[in-house]
């Protein structure tokens, strides 16, 4: 952390938000780790995380920089597997049923659980209507009216004013903070429960940033959204829950998890608090 | 400073930004250019010679050196001249080099990109490396070698393609034949070619592909697909440029080639586009059929063919060049 943030400023900003108490969330489905460990060959980089999220709810992942919290959120879409060496233990439960298990159609897990990444990717030999329904043609999913559904999800995701008249032209024709709210819209074609975030405002100006703030929060009515983020204000503002972790030269370990509020207003773990007040890190 | 004052600056001409490198940079520089002119100088000096000597030849006989079909020179082995006038054309090898590597691309291409695709996708990490240098050794082998196992091996084989071929396509002109003569047709040579072109084709395409964004891979795989659909809508349209280039490399490979062609085809001063039938030859297998006896104007007529040769190749890849980049770079 460069700036120095007070603790006091951050809490108030996560309690302007109408606070969700856990279970209370109608929409969206949980997602749960379950005691799980992660390692890149020999380096055992996550250790033992157990985690709830609560279905409907919008929680923060905090933590200095590879602590493991990009190696947590692949896991729990088993995009982590594609790195030749990467192994796990432990479950992640999916409506309660362990995506790991032997027999489980790995594709089907990617479309309940969705995934933004940190660096804008749309499909650049697509159109911008095309990005969009690149999940359905990709998954091999049938739909039939696929114009109401475009628009849908970029209306969704904040983008349906600036590309309405443009839905033919490229991808990869928009600004860098168009292109990962088309990257969020593409994601919601395919009706995930659960959306994985990896810093998805880091590459944006704060405009961008702000606008898919409210994408998110929008978000979150209907479903799950996990977010890694280096911005301590965007995690009080966004999130109901955060999560902090921390490697301190050994595996990643999460040190503490609650509602935003109590977390930068009363961190419970000495550590927690010297990091969102900056005195670490 | 008033906004008035401002305006009163002149402004001035651009100046001249020179640099002066050192006496390193420029020994270098000496050595890189010559280096790379001394490849369009030999490129040059071939289309030079063969120009001059083919120059009377072409004049003489001016488009029907391209458009008719007989070679006979009149000229005798001996020396002693001929009853007939000589005539030269290369239309029946024209139309043979274009046929015959047309077949060897349509055949290689599919087969080297599913290759390229398989290395990079599918093959177990132990067995790629292995098949890799397996394709690249295939590329360096002598092509009298492909040529004397086409016509030992494959061509018995390949006879009875030709015929399942004939027997349920002759409706289409291109799997006619007007004679049962199956053997040594532009089939049999443009499969051998194919196989030829294939090591080429594979690695340029495979290098290519490996190329493509991970990031986008990835963001495929995020959307549920399988591996499959991943390749066809991030791969494909990446490589796409990847994989044109490569089967320009490979036609350019099967219209040059002598040996393979001349051991396997049954060269005939005859425009063959029944590829099934017995009959055919190109420009470079017609070159070293007479190139041994001829003499005189002949071999002038011989160096002629060759420069055509050479402007055909050169055709075939600026055309591939404009397509390269006017539909290649949309995937990238
Ligand atoms: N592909 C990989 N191969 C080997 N080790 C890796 C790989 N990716 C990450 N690691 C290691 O795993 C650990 C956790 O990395 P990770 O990317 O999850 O951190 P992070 O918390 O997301 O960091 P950041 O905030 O910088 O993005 C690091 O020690 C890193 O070196
Ligand atoms: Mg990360």
């Amino acid at each position: 952390m460069s700036e120095t943030v007070k603790p006091s400023s951050l809490a108030s900003i996560a309690a302007t938000k109408s606070a969700r108490t856990p279970g209370s969330a109608p929409l969206g489905t949980g997602l749960e780790a379950r005691n799980l460990h992660a390692w890149f060959g020999k380096n055992h980089v996550l250790s033992d995380i157990s985690l709830d999220f609560v279905a409907g709810t919008v929680t923060a992942l905090i933590g200095p920089s590879g602590c493991g919290k990009s190696t947590f959120i692949r896991t729990l879409n088993r995009m982590h597997e594609f790195i030749p060496t990467a192994a796990m233990a432990g479950q992640v439960l999916l409506d309660g049923k362990d995506i790991y298990a032997a027999g489980v159609d790995v594709t089907k897990i990617r479309l309940r659980v969705g995934m933004v990444f940190q660096k804008p990717n749309p499909f650049p030999s697509m159109t911008i209507g095309e990005n969009v329904l690149s999940g359905l043609k990709l998954a091999q999913l049938k739909r039939s009216n696929k114009e109401d559904l475009m628009e849908e999800c970029l209306v969704r995701a904040g983008l349906w004013n600036e590309v309405k008249d443009r839905l033919n032209a490229q991808g990869g024709s928009l600004s860098g903070g168009q292109q990962q709210r088309l990257c969020i819209a593409r994601s919601l074609a395919v009706k995930p429960d659960v959306l994985l975030m990896d810093e998805p405002c880091s590459a944006l100006d704060p405009g961008s940033t702000l606008r898919i703030e409210e994408t998110i929060r929008e978000l979150s009515k209907t479903m799950t959204i996990i977010i890694v983020t280096h911005n301590m204000q965007q995690a009080a503002r966004i999130s109901d829950y955060t999560a902090f972790f921390l490697a301190d030269g050994h595996a990643g370990v999460m040190v503490e998890v609650g509602p935003t509020s109590e977390i930068f207003a009363r961190p419970k773990d000495q550590r927690t608090e010297n990091y969102v007040t900056g005195r670490f890190g | 400073m008033s906004i008035s004052e401002t305006t009163k600056i002149a402004i001035p001409e651009p100046r001249e930004i020179s640099t002066v490198p050192r006496f390193s940079d420029r020994v270098f520089r000496v050595v890189v250019s010559l280096g790379g002119i001394s490849s369009l100088v030999i490129l040059g000096a071939i289309a030079f010679f063969l120009g001059i000597r083919g120059f009377d030849v072409l004049s003489n006989t001016g488009i029907k050196f391209i458009t008719q079909y007989e070679w006979y020179s009149a000229i005798n082995t001996d020396g002693t001249a001929g009853e007939q006038a000589s005539t030269f054309g290369i239309g029946a090898m024209l139309v043979g080099t274009i046929i015959t590597a047309l077949i060897a691309v349509a055949i290689g291409v599919p087969i080297a990109v599913a290759s390229a695709l398989y290395l990079n996708f599918y093959a177990p990490t132990a067995v790629r490396g292995f098949l890799v240098s397996v394709i690249d050794l295939m590329a360096a082998f002598p092509s009298i070698l492909f040529g004397l196992w086409g016509f030992n091996v494959l061509m018995p084989g390949g006879e009875y393609w030709a015929k399942l071929l004939h027997k349920y396509l002759s409706f289409v002109p291109l799997f006619d034949v007007s004679a049962p003569v199956f053997s040594r047709s532009p089939f049999i040579a443009g499969v051998v070619l194919a196989i030829m072109t294939i090591p080429i084709i594979t690695s340029v395409s495979r290098e290519v592909f490996s190329q493509t964004p991970l990031d986008r891979i990835q963001a495929a795989y995020a959307l549920g697909a399988t591996k499959w659909s991943m390749i066809r809508a991030v791969v494909l349209p990446f490589g796409s440029s990847g994989i044109v280039g490569g089967a320009m490399l490979g036609l350019g490979r099967a219209m040059g080639e002598t040996v393979a062609v001349f051991t396997v085809l049954n060269i005939v001063f005859q425009a063959n586009f029944q590829i099934l039938l017995g009959a055919g030859g190109n420009v470079a297998s017609l070159i070293i059929l007479k190139f041994g006896e001829a003499s005189g104007e002949e071999i002038n007529a011989l160096m002629a063919a060759g420069l055509i040769l050479f402007l055909l190749t050169l055709l075939v890849n600026t055309v591939a060049d404009l397509i390269v980049n006017r539909s290649g770079r949309k995937g990238r």
